[in-house]
């Protein structure tokens, strides 16, 4: 049962991803959109633009909450892919335990990392 | 709780990788797997990359080390997968829910199955991830100011 839950909810996430990649993506790659969220000319990652964007507490927002249901989605997706392989029970657990501290562990790298880059944003924002 | 009876997986990768006889779909369930696999491995990679700006340091950015031709075609790439994960991933969800595969018939010979009934969803989607691909290579290109 528990099975069908988690399926039901990388489900889920692959929308949310849908959506927040897509935007992400649109923002990073098209010219006449990146402008908006680009204001600093050239390219739409360029140091000046990403402190840009880290300085708006929506983005940082949307980086946290794509960052944790692509971990998710991830991860399960190729935890299913290894468990077809008709695996020991012991190396099941082993392999789920390995993508969960994997994925913690980067969930809090990349929250980290966008909280601070938040936070010298807001300060370079303020001079 | 009854315990789930588990079969022995013989074909072992060859089980997923190989399509046989099985028509579109099996490709398209490879490819959807493949370019998952594609796109984690770049997406773990770029969590760490882009955490560093928490340090100054900005790998992607002109003079950088990910900031030559080689890596934006690996950025392709990647969006090219993307493209085709999403749009093949939204079928994947809706048949799942039950659409497009049309209503349950009695089993009378022939037999009709249900991949032909949800074969143009699958059309539809594949068009429209050539459509963004397109569209994708164009912004990548550099030809969108």
């Amino acid at each position: 049962m528990s099975e069908t839950k988690y399926w039901t909810w990388h489900m889920a996430a692959g929308v949310v991803i849908l959506f927040l990649l897509g935007l992400h993506m649109t923002i990073m790659h098209v010219g006449s959109i990146a402008h908006m969220f680009a204001p600093f000319g050239g390219e739409a990652i360029s140091k000046a633009n990403s402190l840009f964007r880290d300085g708006h507490l929506l983005f940082t927002v949307t980086y946290i909450l794509l960052l944790a249901v692509a971990l998710y989605h991830g991860l399960y997706g190729l935890r299913t892919i290894l468990f077809e392989l008709t695996l020991k029970p012991a190396a099941e657990k082993a392999i789920t335990f390995v993508l969960l501290i994997l994925g913690l562990g980067l969930l809090g790298l990349g929250t980290w990392g966008a909280l601070a880059a938040h936070a010298i944003a807001k300060v370079g924002i303020r001079g | 709780m009854a315990e789930i009876k588990k079969y022995d997986n013989r074909l072992g990768l060859w089980g997923w990788l190989g399509g046989g006889r099985w028509g579109v779909e099996r490709y398209a369930y490879i490819l959807h797997r493949l370019t998952g696999l594609g796109i984690l491995f770049y997406f773990l990679m770029h969590v760490v990359v882009t955490s560093l700006r928490a340090r100054g340091i900005y790998l992607w950015v002109e003079g950088g080390v990910f900031h030559q031709p080689i890596f934006k075609f690996g950025e392709f790439l990647v969006f090219a997968a993307f493209a085709y994960h999403a749009f093949n991933g939204v079928r994947l969800v809706l048949v799942e829910l039950g659409f497009a595969v049309g209503k349950p018939i009695e089993p009378v010979y022939p037999y009709k199955t249900s991949l032909n009934v949800q074969r143009p969803l699958l059309v539809v989607m594949m068009v429209l991830a050539a459509i963004f691909l397109a569209a994708g290579g164009y912004a990548f290109l550099g030809l969108a100011k």
